[in-house]
């Protein structure tokens, strides 16, 4: 049974359900009571991890590392939850985690300490994160980290992978028209850049929330400093969408009516 | 002055993809706005440049091989950084595909550049180019410029007609590349047979299904296998692309009665897609200003819903019909039915 060594990239962002509202920070842009909105690991990076976990499970003497980049008090929040879930080993850094900082600064930062794990070994090594982040959403910092890491063995939009009788991958990604192009990669290393997969969400388990808390605040204690930001971007405008529509609200009509409107409206072209 | 270039991938035998087609008539746009030119660089296993021989390109390049034909990271990105240095471009444009977003940003990398994805728009301010981008998941649109080159771009489908014209000779350049480290290989392609496929990008109509069509009806029954053949019904009929909202599509991970064709590649909003057809019609559905950014791109939106207020619809859909989806949809049916018998 092979044994592989797991790092799962992600960060936090805020809660999707909060208003978002953008305002000129002192650097740049950023999100109105950004310290103030409740935090979240990213939906995609949830899945790697979520995957990652599954994987481990599946191969004895394997192990997961989550490499997060963000706010220190934001990822205490989000660990709170996300300890119970599955297990992993934290490497954690402090820095921001806004969508408006450039995905070069963050993969650099990221593979620094990616790079600084002890014991890494690149012959077990499964590079994985959300194909995008819920922030950035550019789909660049898993690539750029594969090429610091020398990782040319890089697959987007990731649903399933599967270990082969020779040890190969098996790996599905997502691709136009709702397909999966189906690859086959030799060995590791390898990047994968998550989609949605095909697990759920894990449950809580107190017992290892327990286990993992216990690496994790020291973890988060010694989390490293990392100055983030977008130099060379200068950002012109940020703004939010204005144009609302004016909703004509159609009551009272019986279906068949609405029917040949709609069919009126669809066919005509 | 800034060096343009036009970078995408080639299908065997086929020709430039659409998408591939307008990002081309965006650069020509984006080149003409700063009063300069560009080339074209495409690779695969015949690249044919001649088909788009009255672009208005400069010049053309081509790395030719069998090898290039597989769409997969280690060839692609070999290709793609042999041509782009072979062009000493500063702005590199691609279409927002598979291919392409899967290198885009390892490329800019190797070219000591930056790169961004999902641009939606070109500007330019005081001779300089600038860029479209939504962030927080189209939450809000920023617009920006990089003083940093090579500037790797993925463009968007549908924010520009695709360039259309007359095929001719070219000569294209031809650019020697050598990928190192291929390790991976495609196998093939997972699909659903032809009619099971629900998505259609180039549908004109995107039918939008909510959660409410898995609840009680008002009879107190929950008609999960009535909405299967409505909602597949009408995708056959009207040749529409399906979406559907994260909460439809999480029900079949919790367990509760769902509708089987639905999975993950059908979600949009938040954590799902953000298509782009010329008309969207949502049943069903409900939520505020975050779900409602599945249809952000959508040209003309009618609703059906059993809520007048509806965030999802209020100020988002052109036209909000409260109504009882099953009844309207059998309706729509039956009439698309008779138009096609007709």
């Amino acid at each position: 049974m092979p044994e592989y060594q797991i790092v799962v990239c992600g960060s936090v962002v805020p809660d999707p359900l909060q208003t978002l509202e953008p305002v000129a920070g002192p650097t740049g842009p950023a999100l109105k009571n950004e310290m103030m909105l409740p935090a979240w690991l990213d939906p995609w990076a949830g899945h790697a991890l979520y995957e990652a976990a599954n994987l481990a499970a599946k191969n004895p003497g394997s192990k997961v590392w989550l490499v997060a980049l963000g706010p220190k008090a934001k990822l205490q929040q989000a660990m709170m939850t996300l300890a119970q879930k599955v297990p992993f080993e934290l490497v954690a850094l402090d820095g921001s985690a806004s969508g408006f900082t450039d995905a070069a600064e963050t993969a650099a930062a990221l593979a620094e300490a990616i790079q600084a794990i002890p014991g890494l070994d690149r012959s077990k090594l499964l590079l994985f994160g959300g194909w995008e982040s819920a922030s950035r959403g550019a789909g660049a910092t898993m690539q750029i980290i594969g090429e610091i890491l020398g990782i040319t063995d890089q697959f987007q939009g990731v649903d399933a992978i599967g270990v082969e009788s020779d040890g190969s991958f098996k790996i599905l990604e997502r691709v136009e028209g709702g397909q999966h192009q189906v690859s086959v990669c030799e060995a590791p290393p390898v990047l994968l850049g998550w989609a949605t997969g095909n697990l759920p969400e894990p449950r809580n388990n107190p017992q290892v929330g327990m286990a993992n808390m216990r690496a994790i605040m020291p973890a988060l204690q010694k989390a490293k400093p990392s100055k983030i930001g977008a130099e060379g971007v200068t950002f012109h405008s940020v703004s939010l969408p204005k144009q609302a529509r004016d909703t004509k609200v159609v009551k009272d009509l019986p279906a068949d009516q609405i029917a040949a409107e709609i069919v009126g409206w669809i066919t005509n072209k | 002055m800034e060096t343009i270039l036009f970078l995408s991938p080639t299908e065997a035998g086929a020709p430039l993809s659409k998408n591939a087609l307008e990002a081309l008539a965006t650069t020509k746009q984006l080149a003409d706005s700063l009063g300069t030119t560009f080339s074209v660089g495409l690779w695969g296993d015949a690249p044919k440049t001649d088909d788009i021989a009255s672009c208005g390109a400069a010049k053309f390049y081509a790395v030719t091989g069998a090898e290039f034909s597989q769409p997969r990271y280690a060839t692609d990105a070999a290709a793609a950084e042999a041509l782009a240095r072979a062009a000493g471009a500063t702005i590199i444009i691609g279409p927002a595909g598979s291919r392409w977003n899967r290198i885009s940003a390892g490329v800019a990398h190797r070219l000591g550049g930056r790169a961004d994805g999902h641009v939606t728009g070109f500007s330019v301010s005081d001779g300089a180019p600038a860029i479209a981008r939504w962030y927080y998941r189209q939450r809000m649109e920023g617009i920006l410029s990089r003083t940093q080159r090579p500037w790797v771009l993925a463009v968007e489908s549908g924010i520009a007609p695709a360039w259309q014209g007359a095929p001719g000779p070219t000569a294209a350049e031809a650019v020697a590349c050598t990928p190192a480290g291929v390790r991976s290989k495609v196998s093939g392609i997972e699909s659903q047979a032809a009619d099971q496929q629900t998505i259609r990008p180039d549908a004109d109509l995107l039918f939008v299904t909510g959660a409410g069509w898995t609840k009680k009806q008002p009879d107190g029954q929950v008609k999960i296998a009535e909405a299967e053949k409505l909602i597949l019904g009408f995708l056959g009929l009207a040749r529409a692309s399906l979406g559907s909202t994260k909460s439809l599509v999480d029900l079949s991970g919790e367990g509760q009665a769902t509708l089987p064709f639905l999975t993950h590649m059908n979600q949009v909003g938040q954590t799902g897609s953000t298509p782009r057809h010329a008309k969207g019609l949502s049943t069903c559905c409900h939520g505020e200003e975050p779900h409602t950014v599945g249809w952000r791109f959508i040209g003309e939106r009618r609703a059906i819903s059993l809520d007048a207020n509806c965030g999802w619809a209020r100020g988002k859909a052109d036209v909000l019909y409260v109504a009882d989806a099953f009844a309207v949809m059998e309706k729509v049916n039956a009439l698309l039915a008779q138009k096609t018998c007709g």
